[in-house]
């Protein structure tokens, strides 16, 4: 371990990554994470004197790491974990943003409210039990949110005896069952979060095992440049003209690069008008540029005065995505009430905001074994069904599996604004997954 | 200006990479002009501490050449650094930017807030600030706010939904999906809008130093005369001063952060460079504000509580 200083000379050159944890209390979640953020040295001495007092004000005879985690005074009361949590933290190497996301509770939504930012996601399983039902369900929202890399932390090696066959069934099975629903990356590890085998520091009990650990593989994964291999895509957010007496004619839209890369001098289409027109100037944050790429905050200028507003979108006119009313998709249902056929409401799409009717729901995915149950008829908070929305106006949609920017949406209640569902455009997963079509017996989950 | 493309390569493996920096600039620019584009009349809390420094520097490019589309409000305790209001002052005659006040004093004067027995008066600043908010009809209402400065702060989204009572229920919070923030709200209803939620400290100071960004004189290592309660190094003024059995002397400190003169302490130092400065907070083995600000010890849940109420 380096020291402190050494540890962030130059953090002017690191690179970002963005990941999400999913499991339960009962995995060791929160032993894993405060183990992370002890052992990279990323705990202050005053967070530590706290986590310390309460230990043994419980008269346990060393620090639970699992309290740096505990935010709210109703989950220390409850011993529960409400909602995602974020956290950071740093090496030599990269800064980090954890989306820590409760593994029981309302879990699949919070899972992917984790995962629909995250460059990767942490499975954790509990070396005794297996691959079980909750890890099957982990594996499937990564794959539904194309989190691009995945990784399973066998914990609690410790008390299997740190036995090689142990990890080796687990992490065969769950890759099987993972790679079936196309998730492009899986990293197996095991580890003792308790202990501290394998989080930060190399174990000495599985010289067996000959990969990194936790903090090395976050440490080196591609950070997720799948952004700037896709066609550009840039939703206008907003137009700037100053119209004073040093800019009279300026006209800049501001916006983020969705995904891809925009050159000077390259055409473009804005959609959904169809109008065309060259790329005059990029001005990235406060100097001309000739190209920049996702995910770039910048001002366009385009040779012609054309009319452009917020909301819609420039492509390339090499490779602009088709615009249009009909929505395909799954969604996960994220709102207390529950989203119905026939429903009005309100897609919101990038930059852009429309009114949408629900015009059908095929069907609802059940996360443990992938069956499908044919048209429910409604979905309610936590359910992920496949859904078929008209909207007001054409959209330019990309498939989720190309664009994770573009191809996301809400479905928002136009009464009260409550975020009803996370929309993902196209096929659910990246391979045709094995689902048993079923009767819909069951009725709703009321 | 640091060039934006000259220091993306360096350290990264891969062509069209980012540095921290500037993905957290990015996001920030972006929260910014969703807010431009989709709310009526947002706000910027604007008080002169380092964290509102960077979050109007962030606005302005976010809009260059054109002006900030957004007012400037602080909520004055009364007790602020003189240094820190004549910065403030002097960032919004330099922008052109349009500033309201409001004042705990006032509040006090008027009969409409009483002084807590230990003078303590960022409490006091719930009500001038919802009360302005309610006045004013802001609807959108920036805040300086980083997730990794507290525990309760860690579940606080970019985009908050506030009642009319300016209230923060945990429960109630939109999931953070992709990077759509969802800012609708009924008439009465604003929300807040933390456009710094995923920096650090090191982030901000960071920030601070390659863009070159002017901060109050405070920050830096200076000679001040101060006492010692309750483990921190407290400047004396009209909010009272050293009480029997504490005394004051001269001593060579910083300020890492910036607010109400009663209950911001000063650190030992010696840095008087952002480079110095930065180098101090990477070795420093205490947070923010577990050694300097005296209001999140009130209790281990003091936080969590005055967010519900409407404080940040």
């Amino acid at each position: 371990m380096t020291s402190t200083t050494e540890q962030f000379a130059d953090l002017s050159a690191t690179t970002l990554l963005r990941f999400a944890t999913a499991g339960s209390v009962d995995d060791g979640k929160s032993t894993l994470v405060g183990r992370l953020l002890h052992d990279s040295k990323s705990v202050l001495t005053d967070q530590l004197e706290a986590v310390e007092r309460v230990s043994a004000s419980r008269g346990q005879d060393t620090p639970d790491l699992a309290l740096l985690t505990d935010g709210l005074r109703a989950e220390r009361e409850q011993g529960i974990t409400i909602d995602v949590a974020y956290r950071y933290f740093a090496t030599a190497r990269r800064r980090f943003i954890l989306a820590d996301t409760p593994g029981h509770v309302q879990y699949t939504r919070n899972m992917v409210t984790g995962a629909s930012t995250a460059d990767l996601a942490v499975v954790l399983v509990d070396a005794r039990n297996g691959v079980i039902e909750q890890t099957r369900r982990h594996a499937a929202v990564a794959a539904l949110l194309r989190v691009p890399h995945v990784v399973l932390a066998v914990n609690k090696m410790d008390l299997v005896g740190y036995e090689e066959a142990v990890f080796a069934s687990i992490a065969e099975e769950f890759t099987a069952y993972a790679t079936g629903l196309g998730v492009p990356e899986i990293t197996a590890i095991p580890i003792s979060a308790l202990a501290g085998d394998n989080v930060v520091e190399p174990s000495a009990n599985m010289d067996w095992y000959g990969g990194p650990t936790v903090l090395e593989h976050l440490e080196t994964v591609p950070v997720s440049h799948d952004l700037t291999a896709c066609p550009a895509r840039f939703p206008v957010q907003y137009v700037i003209r100053p119209q004073t007496a040093e800019h009279p004619d300026y006209r800049g839209y501001a916006g983020q690069i969705a995904s891809g890369v925009l050159r000077v001098g390259e055409a473009v289409t804005v959609l959904p008008s169809g109008r065309t027109s060259v790329i005059e100037g990029i001005d990235a944050l406060g100097e001309s540029v000739d190209i920049a790429w996702a995910p770039q905050s910048v001002t366009l200028r385009l040779k012609d005065d054309i009319d452009i507003s917020r909301g819609d979108l420039i492509a390339p006119s090499s490779s602009s995505p088709a615009t249009t009313q009909d929505v395909v998709a799954t969604v996960c249902h994220v709102a207390d009430q529950p989203l119905a056929v026939g429903a009005r409401v309100l897609i919101k799409h990038t930059t852009r905001t429309v009114k949408a009717i629900v015009k059908e729901i095929p069907s609802r995915l059940t996360l443990d074994d992938l069956s499908q149950h044919p048209n429910p008829g409604q979905l309610v908070a936590n359910d992920i069904g496949r859904v078929v929305v008209r909207t007001a106006e054409p959209l330019a949609l990309d498939s989720y599996a190309d664009s994770r920017r573009t191809g996301s949406f809400l479905l928002i209640d136009p009464a009260d604004g409550t975020t009803l569902a996370a929309g993902m455009v196209g096929e659910s997963f990246a391979s045709t997954a094995e689902t048993t079509v079923q009767a819909d017996e069951e009725g709703w989950d009321f | 200006m640091t060039a934006t493309v000259a220091h993306v390569h360096e350290g990264t493996d891969a062509p069209y990479a980012l540095s921290h920096l500037d993905a957290l600039e990015s996001e920030a620019v972006h929260i910014f002009r969703e807010v431009a584009g989709e709310f009526e009349k947002p706000v910027i809390l604007f008080s002169g501490g380092k964290d509102s420094i960077v979050m109007l520097h962030l606005a302005l490019k976010a809009f260059a050449p054109a002006p900030v589309p957004f007012t400037l409000l602080h909520v004055d305790t009364g007790h602020n650094f003189p240094e820190v209001l004549d910065y403030r002052d002097r960032a919004v005659a330099r922008h052109g930017l349009r500033l309201h006040v409001a004042s705990v004093q006032e509040y006090i004067d008027a009969g409409k807030l009483r002084e807590r027995p230990d003078g303590v008066r960022n409490p006091l600043q719930t009500v001038p600030l919802t009360e302005a908010i309610q006045q004013l009809k802001f609807d959108a209402v920036f805040g300086g706010g980083r997730r990794d400065e507290e525990k309760a702060r860690a579940k606080e989204r970019v985009f908050s939904l506030r009642d009319e009572f300016s209230q923060w229920d945990p429960r109630r919070q939109r999931p953070e999906l992709w990077n759509l923030y969802n800012g609708r709200h009924a008439p009465g209803e604003h929300v807040r809008i933390f456009p710094l939620s995923n920096w650090t400290e090191l982030d901000v100071w960071q920030y601070i130093a390659r863009e070159k960004i002017e901060l109050p004189e405070i920050y830096f290592a200076h000679e001040r005369e101060v006492f010692q309660r309750n483990g921190m190094w407290l400047t004396a003024g009209e909010w009272g001063g050293a009480k029997d059995g504490e005394t004051t002397e001269t001593r060579l400190i910083r300020y890492r952060t910036v607010g109400d003169m009663s209950c911001t302490g000063a650190v030992d130092s010696d840095a008087t460079t952002l480079d110095a400065v930065i180098t101090e907070i990477a070795a420093s083995r205490l947070t923010e504000r577990g050694a300097t600000r005296a209001d999140d010890k009130l209790s281990e849940a003091a936080m969590e509580d005055r967010k519900r109420e409407g404080y940040f």
